[in-house]
């Protein structure tokens, strides 16, 4: 295992080792401490290696995130795990806004809440949230599914387009296009599956499944909607 | 036989036009969305005159004596700077909007001319990445398509922040032109009227916008530039923020500048003209000592040599050209050709509610002339080899007049054109450009 010392290392150096020295040497593993909330801590990685971050970290930890597994054992500033395409990022305390932005694909765990925005634009990763989830949360998300354990603030789901939402817990008001829908068999394996992933023992029923009411996707003069 | 006299006397504030748009507006209970850019007339680029070299100055001969045109972008950061062999640029123009077939031809003659193309809202296609030597990979709001593998295959990356068209606004693709392959690159299904976010997902504010930058210099380990994309509204601290941000390059695109679809009241109403932003922008540089340190570009109704000679001469390091681009490849043509013949359109612009001429109706995805659509049978009506050559001789062309007007005024290089080569024709212009009244030494506001 590597162990990186942010208070000793800069930054620039710790993501190109992280691209291209853990790639050549075939590194498995990879500690960073004293991240002392730095922004793009692990950005564009692209290998399938194990860093765990031992701190609190600032903007867009784990950005743009291929085939990785990375933990951060503390709070997580705003964009975590932006874009993502696959691997996995786990977050053990809370995260700040814009958690998993237009994520396309990997799984996102927040062990506790998140904030405004999380999962805005998502285009089909997966998001598990054991906590609550702020304003506009799913915002134009495009695919992948948002699970929130907690309750989720104003504008849930705003213009969603097929992305779906697991919700345990209370919603303040649901946004443009966005409804309640019945939960079907197959709503219920995907969620049990995420729910085991992010290690969770809620149990699928105790969810509601919120998904687009898909009238805006096509203008129609006669609904009187907001363009 | 008596006379029947028709009373015809203009109403100017009910003009047809209005008339036209009301009646619209009454039959759809929709705003009109559509392409191309702002068709009102404001103060732009024709408004201004060289002053050649006669006496005082005297000019490079054509033909013989040598004016250099290279241009490099991205000089303050980044490890490897853009090359460019003419600071004529290609605009960023979505798969989407255009064909595939387009794309193609767009980065084939960028290649060939030694400049660059640029991506869209909508990701980058394998076969403009092919075709183009040197390639700007778009950041939108939407992010329709970004990736880690296509970031690190560009050769610079431009965070759109606003376009000159649609500042402060998103995009805007009817769902008649997301087919299978649009639809699975942006993640959506096929057919769903597309209005993506005005604002970036992960970022508010030039403070965030810092530390995006960082961000994305952090993936690319340093080496390509970030350009900063804005339409010109405040420009003068639009390009300040920019800066602060740790921008390489700024790009700037007036109120003129084209799009593939937006709402008319966007166009013509939002966002000031590029004559006015260029001056903004370059002042906002000069304020900050970063001239010549971080590089401008400027867009939004450049459409030939003389336009791109004035802009460099009001301070640009380069152009970008979007709609001219458009119109070299046939757009508002009465023919087409294919397989070595020409083909009326007409009645395809009929089909439209429009004629050559007229045709602002990129947004359908019916282009006429197989421009802006993803229709597999209208697509067809341009090939990347007929596109690439067309584009191809207009950038040259506009590259030799730019030249020529260069050696005119004595440069030897026309990043040497200079302010102090312009007079204005209106007062206006002159307002707006801050260069004298042709014949006098009067700039309105600033002197007399
Ligand atoms: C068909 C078309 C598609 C465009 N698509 C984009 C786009 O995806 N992203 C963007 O930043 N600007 C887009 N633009 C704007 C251009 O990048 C550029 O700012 C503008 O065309 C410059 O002005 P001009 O058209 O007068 O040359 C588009 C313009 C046109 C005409
Ligand atoms: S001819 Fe094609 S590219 Fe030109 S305005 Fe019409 S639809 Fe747009």
């Amino acid at each position: 295992m590597e162990r990186i010392d942010l208070a000793k290392t800069p930054l620039r150096d710790l993501n190109q080792f992280l691209h291209h020295e853990v790639r050549k040497k075939k590194i498995k593993q990879v500690e960073i401490i004293n991240p002392d909330g730095a922004h793009s801590i692990a950005v564009g990685v692209d290998a399938p290696v194990k860093i765990d971050v031992r701190g609190h970290t600032g903007y867009y930890c784990a950005g743009m995130n291929k085939q990785a597994e990375i933990t951060v054992h503390g709070n997580a500033g705003p964009g975590v795990a932006e874009n993502m395409m696959s691997g996995v990022v786990h977050v053990k305390g809370f995260a700040s806004v814009s958690a998993g932005a237009s994520g396309h694909g990997g799984t996102l765990i927040i062990d506790g809440d998140a904030s405004l925005r999380c999962g805005i634009s998502m285009k089909g990763i997966d998001i598990v949230v054991g906590g609550n989830v702020g304003n506009f949360s799913a915002f134009m998300a495009q695919a992948g599914t948002l699970v929130v354990c907690g309750d989720a603030g104003d504008h849930l789901g705003d213009s969603l387009y097929e992305a779906v939402i697991y919700l345990r817990g209370k919603v303040k008001s649901f946004g443009a296009d966005a409804r309640e829908e019945p939960m079907t068999k197959a709503d219920e394996k995907k969620l049990a599956e995420l729910l085991d992933r992010a290690g969770l023992k809620y149990k699928p029923k105790e969810f509601k499944r919120i998904a687009s009411a898909k009238t805006l996707y096509n203008w129609n003069a006669d609904a009187d909607q907001e363009y | 036989m008596s006379h029947r006299r028709i009373q015809k006397e203009d109403h100017y504030t009910f003009d047809r036009s209005t008339i036209d748009y009301i009646q619209r507006a009454a039959a759809t209970g929709l705003y009109e969305i559509r392409g191309l850019g702002a068709k009102r007339k404001v103060a732009h680029f024709d408004d201004l005159v060289f002053l050649a070299g006669s006496i005082t100055r005297y000019p490079l001969e054509g033909y013989r004596e040598k004016c250099a045109t290279k241009t490099v972008l991205g000089t303050r950061y980044a490890k490897k700077p853009i090359e460019l062999d003419i600071p004529i640029t290609i605009a960023g123009m979505s798969f989407g909007s255009l064909s595939a077939n387009v794309k193609e031809a767009l980065g084939r003659a960028a290649t060939e001319c030694g400049t660059s193309t640029t991506t869209g809202d909508g990701g980058m296609t394998p076969e403009e990445r092919q075709s183009s030597k040197t390639l700007v990979y778009q950041c939108l709001p939407s992010r329709y398509g970004f990736n880690p593998d296509d970031v690190r295959k560009a050769n610079a990356i431009e965070v759109v922040i606003g376009q000159g068209a649609k500042p402060g606004g998103g995009g805007m693709l009817l769902g008649q032109k997301v087919n299978k392959r649009v639809a699975g690159m942006r993640t959506l299904p096929e057919g769903v009227d597309q209005r993506s976010a005005c604002r970036h997902p992960d970022w508010t504010g030039p403070d965030d916008l810092t530390i995006k930058i960082k961000e994305l210099r952090e993936i690319t380990d340093w080496e390509v530039p970030i350009y900063a994309k804005v339409g010109a509204t405040r420009t003068f601290h639009d390009v300040k923020l920019c800066v602060h941000a740790g921008a390489d390059v700024v790009v700037v695109d007036g109120m003129q500048g084209g799009t593939a679809a937006t709402q008319t009241v966007f166009i013509e109403h939002i966002g000031i003209p590029t004559l006015a932003a260029v001056r903004l922008a370059v002042d906002a540089l000069e304020d900050m000592n970063m001239k010549g340190k971080v590089q401008l570009i400027v867009s939004g109704g450049i459409r030939t040599g003389a336009d791109a000679a004035k802009a460099l001469a009001m301070g640009a390091d380069a152009v970008s050209v979007g709609q001219g681009i458009l119109f070299a490849l046939g757009c508002n043509n009465e023919t087409y050709l294919q397989r070595g013949e020409h083909h009326s359109a007409v009645a395809d612009y009929e089909t439209l509610g429009t004629a050559p001429g007229y045709c602002h109706h990129c947004h359908t995805g019916l282009c006429p002339v197989g421009i802006t659509t993803q229709d597999e049978v209208l697509e067809q009506r341009l090939t990347p080899e007929t596109g690439a050559k067309h584009v191809k001789n207009y950038l040259k062309t506009m590259n030799m007049e730019l030249t020529t007007i260069a050696r005119a005024c004595g440069k030897s290089d026309v990043h040497h054109l200079e302010r102090e080569d312009l007079v204005a024709l209106t007062v206006e212009a002159a307002a707006m450009a801050r260069v004298p009244l042709a014949g006098t030494r009067w700039i309105p506001g600033h002197s007399g």
